[in-house]
């Protein structure tokens, strides 16, 4: 019997291990690309992997653009963003959750239904503000629109980790003399600390990779990484080495904090799920 | 300083009716139950009371002040809820300082209290721990701390032991009763059960479908209850009632007597009955009989060593001068037939 669950142990490994590597594997790929000179890049796969290592790439690339400028643009921004729509989200959320009134439950739905809008469809409307407001191309109005396509996102999850939190515990808040201010600042905001986290990380990494209004809405000085990779996709002809070089550079310090919040990030999601 | 009064109090949710108008006056130190079945309105009434339910109409005052639109927090009453809903991020110690903390008293002054309230409340060993880490009558003294910390002109307690087991619900009741008479604040206590109405009350409030039934105090209650509603709540086991001819022979609709108004017998008696199941408590029996003059089985309290058991004839004698009599809308009738 045991020999039996041994070898099917092995086998699920090598399955889950297959899908694994067959799932990263574009990612991986672009990984050894980064590595290697522009006409390696473009050879054969067996010429990829045999030829020689090379950083070329990486300092033609920080050569070339002002890498460390548009990381710090993707930092201010995604974290700008995130905790700018904290500040409005934590007592909206609050407000439907304990004292919902009769349209509740139809505000909530049409905040996800601006979601299911194709931004496209409001980029003319959305760029012509920001030309005549001077936000074009600036931090400040970047923060601005990732807050307001986060927001709801933001407010749906802060809402469902509210709902889980006991009445009972903020009306004896209330009774113990705690004002609206106090209540939401000492009681409710601790309480949620592990609903709030797993939704500022995963905001930070939905305003990270966000590319449809950052590379838009930017030309060079508030371009964030995603801007910077694109930039390397051009008409001139794809250089494959350059551009997963950028790519590695833009997408590794998002999957370094994914990684060490990984915990926070699944416990957070699943919160509520198990008591 | 703590009397508080309803005055022509209504209060809806939507279209129902939860409390169609009640007037209640409570002194300054009483002790006040409300008690009632299930639903009946009682913990509406005491969240009126606290300010977390808005009145539909009337008005409630504190200290003799208009306090109907008043918010919770500037009525300085504290309240000990049915889930004790203590801060589960805070030490005891900081549970029983957030009051103190909001009303902005110096660190001193607060440490002060603290050590005397937890004296009082055997918590001195326990302030460094979380509510977690508690047992049910532990976190249930920590709310009572945590209400007592900033003497609060009344207190108010929403069925606060009934999470608890049987033993401890009998020893914190005796707690909360000695609690009032040090303190000689005014509480507000709201029940199902009424034998902690009974045995902690100054006052009862009983309560049906938002109405007050009767209110006095537990021996006016028990012996002198106003309708058969009220005489049924009150006491355990709860009164027989007797219908049809029985209940004519005293003029009334229906008559109640309690079971220890019933004295028994092997030979001769009123009723005529047959033994059913017999409960031993000790000290006392509890014998169901059934008996043709009534559709329930009717209860007796018993000498433990009475003899009866499963299945014998019993022969009952009411004990007339305890019998309560009632006219067909259930009212009771006081003057003699």
């Amino acid at each position: 019997m045991r020999a039996i669950s041994n070898n099917r142990k092995a086998l699920n490994t090598a399955i889950a291990l297959t899908l694994g590597l067959f799932m990263s594997f574009p990612i991986i790929w672009i990984l050894i690309l980064s590595f290697k000179s522009e006409l390696d890049a473009i050879g054969n796969p067996l010429q990829v992997l045999l030829s020689s290592w090379t950083l070329d790439s990486f300092s033609t690339v920080q050569g070339r653009s002002d890498y460390l400028k548009h990381f710090s643009n993707s930092v201010i921004i995604s974290l700008g963003s995130t905790f700018l729509a904290l500040l409005v989200a934590i007592p909206s959320a609050w407000a439907m959750a304990f004292v919902p009134g009769k349209q509740t439950k139809n505000i909530l739905m049409w905040m996800l239904s601006t979601k299911m809008l194709p931004p496209v469809g409001v980029l003319i409307p959305i760029y012509l503000l920001f030309r005549d407001y001077g936000l074009l191309d600036t931090r400040a109005g970047l923060v601005i629109i990732l807050t307001l396509i986060n927001l709801p996102i933001i407010i749906w999850m802060l809402y469902t980790y509210f709902k889980e939190i006991p009445v009972d515990i903020l009306e004896a808040a209330r009774m113990d003399g705690a004002g609206l201010k106090q209540e939401i600042l000492y009681v409710l905001t601790p309480m949620a600390i592990p609903g709030i986290s797993s939704t500022l990380i995963l905001n930070i990494i939905l305003a990270w990779n966000e590319a449809f209004w950052t590379i838009n809405l930017t030309a060079s000085n508030a371009a964030p990484l995603t801007a910077f990779i694109a930039s390397y996709s051009s008409p001139e002809g794809l250089f494959y080495a350059k551009l997963s070089a950028a790519s590695i550079m833009a997408i590794a310090p998002i999957l370094i904090m994914g990684w060490f919040s990984q915990k926070q990030l699944v416990r957070g999601l699943t919160f509520g799920a198990v008591k | 300083m703590g009397s508080i009064t309803l005055k022509n109090v209504t209060k809806s949710f939507d279209d129902v009716e939860v409390i169609p108008q009640v007037n209640i006056e409570i002194r300054d130190g009483e002790f006040v139950v409300f008690v009632g079945p299930s639903g009946c309105g009682k913990s509406t009434l005491l969240r009126i009371i606290a300010g977390l339910e808005d009145v539909t109409s009337g008005v409630v005052e504190i200290n003799n002040q208009d306090a109907t639109t008043l918010p919770p927090a500037d009525r300085s009453l504290a309240m000990v809820f049915q889930s004790y809903a203590l801060y589960p991020h805070m030490s005891v110690r900081k549970n029983i300082a957030f009051p103190l903390r909001m009303a902005k008293i110096d660190k001193a002054e607060q440490d002060k209290r603290i050590e005397t309230v937890a004296k009082v409340l055997n918590l001195t060993d326990y302030l460094e721990r979380r509510p977690a880490q508690l047992s049910g009558g532990q976190r249930q003294r920590v709310a009572i701390g945590r209400a007592i910390v900033r003497e609060p002109s009344a207190f108010l307690f929403d069925e606060p032991l009934s999470n608890l087991d049987a033993a401890l619900r009998v020893e914190m009741r005796l707690e909360i009763s000695e609690l009032h008479k040090k303190l000689g604040t005014t509480m507000i206590y709201v029940t199902h059960d009424q034998i902690e109405a009974m045995t902690m009350a100054d006052k009862i409030v009983v309560l049906q479908a938002g109405v007050i039934e009767q209110v006095g105090s537990p021996m006016e209650l028990y012996d002198k209850p106003c309708n058969k509603f009220v005489a049924g709540f009150i006491g355990s086991p709860k009164m027989n009632f007797l219908e049809g001819s029985e209940a004519e022979k005293y003029n009334a609709h229906t008559i109640g007597v309690r079971p220890e108004h019933i004295s028994i017998s092997a030979k001769e008696g009123d009723l005529l009955g047959t033994v059913g199941v017999v409960e031993h408590l000790g000290s006392d029996t509890y014998l169901h009989i059934s008996c043709e003059n009534s559709r329930e089985q009717m209860i007796v309290r018993a000498n433990a060593n009475n003899g009866f058991k499963y299945g014998d004839t019993i022969h009952l004698t009411l004990d007339v001068k305890n019998i309560h009599r009632f006219n067909n809308h259930g009212v009771c009738i006081y003057e003699t037939p």
